[in-house]
C-alpha cells in the first residue's frame, strides 16, 4: 500500500501530534445500497423517460475507441442533437463509456470513476476488446470481459465501432432506460461482493478504499 | 562510417561493424568499455543524442542484448552500440550521468526485462506496471497466453478463423 495511505502519526504546525488513517478518515466505508424505485410505477416511468433524455457521458477514454468519440462531439456527427453530451468529471456524468481495451491499471481508475458517479448510472462497453478481449485476448495486461468488473448495460460491437454505431447505441441505451432496464447501479450494489472479488483478483496492488464516492 | 570505425577500433576492442545503411551502423562493445566509448563518441565525435536504449532477449543463447543508439546530428548519422550481458542476474552500469534521459529507459528495462541498473535514479519504482506478480513480461520465457488464462476470466464462445480459409468459405461457399 502506498505510504500516503498508511496509518501514521503526524505532527501538526502547532506541535500537537495526532494519528491519521487516510482510508478511514477520508473515505466512507459504507458499501452502495440499492435505490428503490418511485412509489408508483407511473412516476417511475416518468423518471425513466426523463433519464433517457439526459445522457451525460464521462469523457474518459481507455483504448483506441476514445478516438471515435471526438467526431461525435463535433459537427460532423454531432451527438448533442440527441441530448447526449460529455462531461469532464464523474460527478456530473451518468454514463461511463469504456472505449476499448482496459488495462488493469486503467481498470482501477475506471472503477473509482464509476463509483463516484451518481445513480442512476450506466456503463457501455465499446468494441470487441470489452466484450471478449478482442485482439488483446492473450495480453497479460488487459481484462477480457468487462461485465465481470462493472455492471455493463450495453455493448457496441466493432473494432472500432464507427460513430454511426455509437449513435445507434445511444438510441438503444435510451430504450433500455425508458423500459426501466438501466438498473446497473442497483445490480452493482446487490452483487457488490462479487464485483469486488473479481476486481481484486486482477488488481494485485489494491490500495484504495473498497468503495469510493 | 568505415572511417570512424577504424579510428575507434584503435582505441577500443570492438566487434564487427554491421552497416545497415550509409548513415546507420551497429557495433558490439564489451560491457566494460561501453562507458568510455559513449563518452568518447559524445565528446569527441559529436554523437550527442541518445536516441534510445533498448534490449533484446536472446533466450536460446542466454544473453540480453542492450542497444544504445546514438546520433550525430550534424553529420546525420546513427551508430548503435550493442552490449551483450549474461542473462542470469543481468546487471549493467547506469549511464544516467551521461544522458539523463537514460534513467527513464533504464527504469523501463528494469521493469520489463528485469535488468538491474544500480544507482540509476528511481530505477526500482514501478514504471508502467502496477502490482506485477510474475517474471518481467518482456522476457521471452514469460508465457503471456498462460498468464492471461490464469488471471483473467475469458468469455466462452471465442473462435479463431484462418483468415484465408474463412474468406474463401464466405465468398465461394462450396467452391474451390
Ligand atoms: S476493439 Fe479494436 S479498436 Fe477497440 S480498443 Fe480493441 S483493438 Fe482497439
Amino acid at each position: 500500500m502506498k505510504e500516503e495511505l498508511q496509518k501514521r502519526v503526524i505532527k501538526g504546525p502547532d506541535g500537537v501530534e495526532f494519528e491519521v488513517e487516510p482510508l478511514r478518515d477520508y473515505y466512507c466505508e459504507a458499501p452502495p445500497t440499492v435505490m428503490p424505485g418511485a412509489y408508483i410505477q407511473i412516476v417511475e416511468d416518468l423518471f425513466n423517460w426523463a433519464r433517457a433524455e439526459s445522457i451525460w457521458i464521462l469523457g474518459f477514454g481507455t483504448g483506441c475507441g476514445a478516438i471515435e468519440m471526438r467526431p461525435l462531439m463535433t459537427p460532423r456527427f454531432d451527438a448533442y442533437r440527441y441530448g447526449v453530451q460529455w462531461r469532464p468529471t464523474p460527478r456530473q456524468a451518468n454514463l461511463l463509456m469504456i472505449s476499448g481495451y482496459l488495462s488493469t491499471k486503467t481498470l482501477k481508475r475506471a472503477i473509482r470513476s464509476y463509483e463516484q458517479m451518481q445513480s442512476p448510472k450506466y456503463v457501455v462497453g465499446l468494441g470487441s476488446c470489452t466484450i471478449n478481449g478482442g485482439m488483446y485476448w492473450d495480453s497479460y495486461n488487459t481484462i477480457k470481459r468487462l461485465d465481470d468488473y462493472l455492471p455493463v448495460d450495453l455493448y457496441i460491437a466493432g473494432c472500432m465501432p464507427r460513430p454511426e454505431a455509437l449513435l445507434a447505441g445511444f438510441q438503444d441505451m435510451k430504450k433500455l432506460i425508458r423500459a426501466g432496464k438501466g438498473e446497473g447501479a442497483n445490480r452493482y450494489a446487490e452483487n457488490f461482493d462479487w464485483y469486488k472479488a473479481n476486481q481484486k483478483r486482477v488488481i494485485h496492488d489494491w490500495d484504495m478504499p473498497d468503495y469510493s464516492w | 562510417m568505415r572511417e570512424l570505425y577504424s579510428q575507434l577500433k584503435q582505441l577500443f576492442p570492438l566487434g564487427e561493424l554491421t552497416e545497415q545503411r550509409q548513415d546507420l551502423a551497429f557495433v558490439t562493445v564489451p560491457q566494460e568499455h561501453l562507458r568510455s566509448l559513449l563518452l568518447h563518441l559524445r565528446d569527441r565525435e559529436g554523437f550527442t543524442h541518445l536516441v534510445l536504449l533498448t534490449a533484446v532477449d536472446w533466450l536460446e543463447d542466454n544473453i540480453f542484448q542492450l542497444t544504445y543508439l546514438l546520433t550525430n546530428r550534424e553529420q546525420q548519422r546513427t551508430l548503435g552500440l550493442r552490449v551483450m550481458l549474461p542473462r542470469d542476474a543481468a546487471t549493467m552500469q547506469s549511464i544516467h550521468d551521461i544522458w539523463p534521459t537514460a534513467a527513464t529507459y533504464q527504469r523501463e528495462l528494469r521493469e520489463m526485462f528485469g535488468i538491474a541498473f544500480p544507482d540509476s535514479p528511481r530505477v526500482d519504482e514501478e514504471f508502467i506496471l502496477e502490482g506485477w506478480i510474475d517474471i518481467p513480461p518482456y522476457r521471452r520465457d514469460f508465457d503471456t497466453l498462460k498468464y492471461a488464462e490464469e488471471n483473467y476470466s475469458q468469455r466462452p464462445g471465442r473462435v479463431t478463423h484462418d483468415p484465408a480459409e474463412h474468406m474463401k468459405q464466405k465468398l465461394y461457399p462450396g467452391g474451390t
